[in-house]
């Protein structure tokens, strides 16, 4: 692809020429905008020719990242020597390295979620600057908008439904005809803005997070007007008055609900309001109620005030005791009258079970003797990811991962809660299929920092593998992308799913500017990376925000939802970590739709593909003698050519019980589980009639 | 327009060859290539027209029960207005930050506490990125962007102190403080310091039009949830400290 655009140039020039820029306006300007800043304006009045002398270096380094601090003492970073470390930057140029995955296509970002123009001598661009307030200042360059409204029209999750991908977009969302995963193409762009548009779906109704105080309930772009400029009032002692509300009869924050029945003319039927917005939901089907579906609603961000949505209350638990803070909403969608959907419940699930309060979560006391205020505590989910054949979910609720008995959806309880000290914010998480074992990811630096450094620790914005057994949690082990990034790409562990290879725990992931990594949790003490791809930084000076924000497998393919860059689409090769049977047996797993954080439980069809898996398997580990091997895949081979014929089959089945007998002294327990697993496979075959 | 050069080559080509009148040979090797090329224009043509069946579309619903619209294919992404509070907000919070990072730089010279350093580390960087991000978000809006001076007394004013800010008073009491009530004075003081920062987030969403650009609404939050997580994490450590204190 032939790109003509040369963004690290550019963007070199927009960082110089804004700060000039800057420096100009800062000191011609008469006034200092905010009182809050007059110490710094004084400042620098005072030592106007130091500052004028340093002004070149200083303002250029506005955009130029800082280098990480050194690595505190006893902890270890990325490798800075992998090939990923050092890819050259470039927004739709970058350099591109893989490993183990073949990447089949990237679809950029479609124009309706993009600000339009990379050329300044576009007449839209005036506008465009009008609206950013930069109309005025000639020296900042005009396509400057490109760097400042990057998140505005991210790109962010995913959801899959038959041949249709929806992949949302802080300014609404895109769906994609991917019956042909190599040629998906755009079928339809919903405008509506509010952010950060996490999504899911469910038959013809498409469900959609909003969280911004520039949602409307019209799906309208024009957002809500500021306060105009105070006038200057002589008496500073008087507190302001508010010439416009802050509560906007038609603001939304909460859950849309649109019918795409008709997928290239979507209609909205429902949006539910919720005091905090809408981070992120999850799709809840209650394997018992066939005439409902839930969505656990996560919010993260401030609580209204009541005045625009009653009972909204941001104050602490002893202050009101229904505050909105610590806790979920659980919103009931009939499915034959989705636009009667509601808040059925607001489970409390940081409840102390004891004393009752509800905010028991790492409630740290009150510590009054020396003036220190209340303390803070876990108030919120910032996703929750449930899996109805266990009738678990897992969350990930900022301070702490807990874990929730769902079998009554509308009343979750919390069955347990783990903290770590190496975690600053539990994001999300995934169960291992047979719901052993939970991988949870920290957003350290909520993804807008570069977090993959060699001297970021790889503790810090890792995934954390936990055991589950008997409803409680133990940890195991990190995993961290094992390759350095640069310090101008924002990368933190993110949103993955797993990719049903038999016999193994594999999940696919996202991790921003990191790219996308593969990696094993089979062992959860000794998680390793078995394929990734990765692309450049978009620049190379300054960190613009870009990168996977998820990376899903669905129905043989992985996908990647790309913030600033569009959507990728990629294929596993074989590697010596993972044989092509091992990638065909995953294959062989079609869902008819897929809600990552509504965890399916994989089946896998008892067929000749899924037991070459687990013989290739068998066969990495030397769980099973050279010979044996040898004796299985014959056996598998002449089953396979003779077209199932039953003879051949007999005597491939004859071989299971010999499994079965030897599981009992594998060298580990995913040895044993594989031998019985694909015992299991060779009794269950069928032959043809 | 490639075509008509393609043409007018070849009326130059034949007439080239009618004065030479031996390159028969030559034109029916330009009839196929021509022909070639003519047949790949074609086919591309073809496409083009299939991706036309397809044509994506751009719309916008209405509220709940209230029909769609069908906008122009030629529909760009626009952004809510700005609100001179975001721009306030921004300021002040590198303001207030500075002092947080001025107070993480004495843990190395005033401490052996291993957790402390090691929250000082965590602190100290989610800090500085935080005012990196603010100062480019500032300078690359055009407006002003604030320099705190780092070990510089504050005033009492309040114009200059965030909430939460530690005073001079306090400052100076951390700065003579050694070991254990060093610590004491960093873990009461960081915790006021990032409560002030909570009630800076609340004041900015409780202002009309403000908080909808979404970098300073996703900074905004997660700075929140940051600093509400270190919180914590002092407070456990101040529970701690407690038995051997008394």
């Amino acid at each position: 692809m032939s790109r003509t655009s040369h963004p690290y140039l550019f963007t070199l020039a927009v960082a110089l020429i804004v700060c000039f820029g800057i420096y100009r306006a800062q000191s011609q300007s008469t006034q200092p905008a905010n009182p809050s800043q007059s110490q710094t304006e004084g400042q620098k009045a005072a030592t106007p020719s130091a500052a004028q002398k340093n002004k070149g270096d200083d303002e250029e380094d506005l955009f130029a990242p800082e280098p990480a601090p050194a690595l505190p003492p006893g902890m270890t970073g990325s490798d800075p020597n992998d090939p990923r470390a050092k890819l050259s930057a470039g927004l739709y140029n970058a350099g591109e390295i893989s490993m183990g995955m073949k990447h089949l296509l990237w679809l950029k970002k479609p124009d309706a979620f993009q600000l339009g123009t990379s050329n300044p001598d576009d007449p839209k661009v005036q506008k465009i600057m009008g609206q950013l307030g930069m109309g005025n200042n000639p020296k900042i360059p005009k396509a400057a908008h490109l760097v400042i409204a990057q998140l505005a029209f991210a790109n962010s999750d995913l959801a899959f439904q038959g041949n249709h991908l929806f992949q949302g977009n802080f300014y609404g969302i895109s769906m994609y005809d991917i019956s042909d995963p190599a040629k998906a193409h755009l079928l339809t762009s919903l405008v509506c803005p509010g952010g950060q548009g996490d999504v899911s779906v469910y038959k013809n109704l498409l469900f959609m997070s909003v969280e911004m105080p520039n949602g409307r309930l019209d799906c309208g772009v024009q957002g809500f007007p500021p306060e105009p400029p105070q006038p200057e009032s002589k008496d500073s002692q008087q507190p302001k008055k508010r010439h416009i509300p802050v509560a906007q009869k038609d603001r939304f924050r909460g859950v849309r609900i649109f019918d795409i029945s008709d997928i290239q003319n979507p209609k909205q039927v429902a949006a539910i309001q919720t005091c905090r917005g809408s981070h992120t939901h999850t799709l809840v089907v209650d394997p018992n109620d066939k005439d409902n579906v839930y969505i656990y609603v996560s919010e993260t961000s401030f609580v209204r005030q009541s005045e625009e949505l009653a009972g909204c209350s941001d104050e602490k638990p002893d202050e009101n005791p229904n505050t909105s803070l610590f806790r979920i909403d659980v919103i009931q969608v009939p499915l034959a009258a989705p636009q009667d959907a509601k808040i059925v419940s607001s489970p409390r699930v940081f409840m102390d079970a004891r004393t009752g309060a509800i905010n028991g979560l790492n409630n740290g006391g009150t510590h009054g003797k020396n003036g220190l205020k209340k303390p803070v505590d876990t108030n919120q989910c910032h996703d929750i990811t449930v899996y109805s054949a266990l009738g678990l979910a897992a969350g990930a609720c900022s301070g702490n991962g807990i874990l929730l008995d769902i079998k009554d959806p509308v009343h979750p309880k919390r069955v347990d809660a783990v903290n770590d000290p190496n975690y600053s914010y539990w994001h999300s998480a995934t169960f291992s299929n047979d719901g052993t074992k939970v991988v949870f990811t920290d957003e350290w630096g909520g993804g807008l920092g570069a977090r993959c450094r060699a001297n970021d620790p790889n503790k810090w914005g890792a995934d954390a593998i936990f055991h589950l057994k008997d409803d409680k949690l133990t940890f195991s082990n990190y995993y961290k992308l094992p390759a350095a990034q640069s310090d101008t790409e924002n990368c933190v562990a993110h949103n993955g799913s797993l990719i049903p290879v038999p016999g193994r725990d594999i999940e696919v992931q996202a991790w921003y500017q990191g790219g996308v990594s593969v990696m094993d949790f089979t062992d959860p003490s000794h998680p390793y990376e078995i394929a990734y791809f990765d692309r450049g930084p978009i620049d190379a000076k300054m960190l613009v925000l870009g990168g996977f924000w998820s990376a899903y497998w669905y129905n043989g393919y992985i996908y990647g939802s790309e913030i600033a860059r569009g959507l990728d689409v990629f294929e596993l090769t074989p590697t010596k970590f993972l044989t092509q049977n091992e990638i065909d047996a995953a294959k062989s797993v079609q869902l008819a739709d897929l809600n990552v954080q509504d965890q399916p439980k994989i089946e896998w069809p008892a067929n000749l593909v899924v037991a070459k898996a687990y013989v290739d398997q068998l066969s990495r580990s030397q769980a099973l003698s050279a010979r044996q091997i040898s004796q299985l895949r014959k056996a598998i081979q002449s089953a396979e050519t003779s077209h199932m014929n039953k003879k051949k089959v007999a005597k491939l089945q004859k071989m299971a019980p010999r499994l079965d007998k030897d599981a009992a002294t594998a060298k580990n327990p995913s040895d044993s589980m594989r031998m019985h697993e694909l015992a299991d496979v060779l009794k269950r075959l069928s032959a043809a009639a | 327009m490639n075509i008509l050069r393609v043409h007018r080559h070849w009326k130059q080509f034949r007439l080239h060859c009618e004065r030479q009148k031996q390159c028969v040979l030559r034109v029916s090797l330009f009839c196929t290539l021509l022909l070639i090329i003519l047949g790949a224009c074609g086919s591309l043509e073809l496409a083009r027209a299939q991706q036309t069946q397809a044509r994506p579309v751009v719309v916008q619903p209405g509220a709940p029960g209230q029909p769609s619209k069908i906008l122009p294919s030629s529909t760009q992404g626009v952004l809510p207005p700005q609100s001179a509070a975001d721009t306030a907000f921004m300021q002040g919070m590198i303001v207030h930050h500075a002092q947080a990072v001025e107070m993480t730089a004495m843990i190395p010279s005033h401490t052996n506490n291993k957790d402390l350093h090691t929250l000082g580390a965590r602190i100290s960087r989610s800090q500085s990125d935080e005012i990196d991000f603010m100062k480019c978000w500032l300078a690359a809006r055009g407006e002003a962007v604030p320099k705190p001076m780092m070990g510089m007394p504050m005033s009492h004013d309040s114009m200059t102190m965030m909430p939460g800010m530690l005073t001079p008073e306090q400052m100076d009491a951390l700065r003579k403080a050694k070991g254990a009530e060093f610590d004491h004075l960093f873990l009461v003081g960081m915790i006021q310091h990032h409560n002030g920062a909570l009630t800076m987030v609340r004041d900015l969403f409780n202002t009309s039009g403000a908080g909808q650009d979404a970098e300073l609404f996703n900074f905004a939050t997660d700075a929140d949830n940051t600093q509400r997580a270190e919180i914590r994490i002092m407070q456990n450590m101040l529970k701690k400290e407690r038995p051997e204190e008394k």
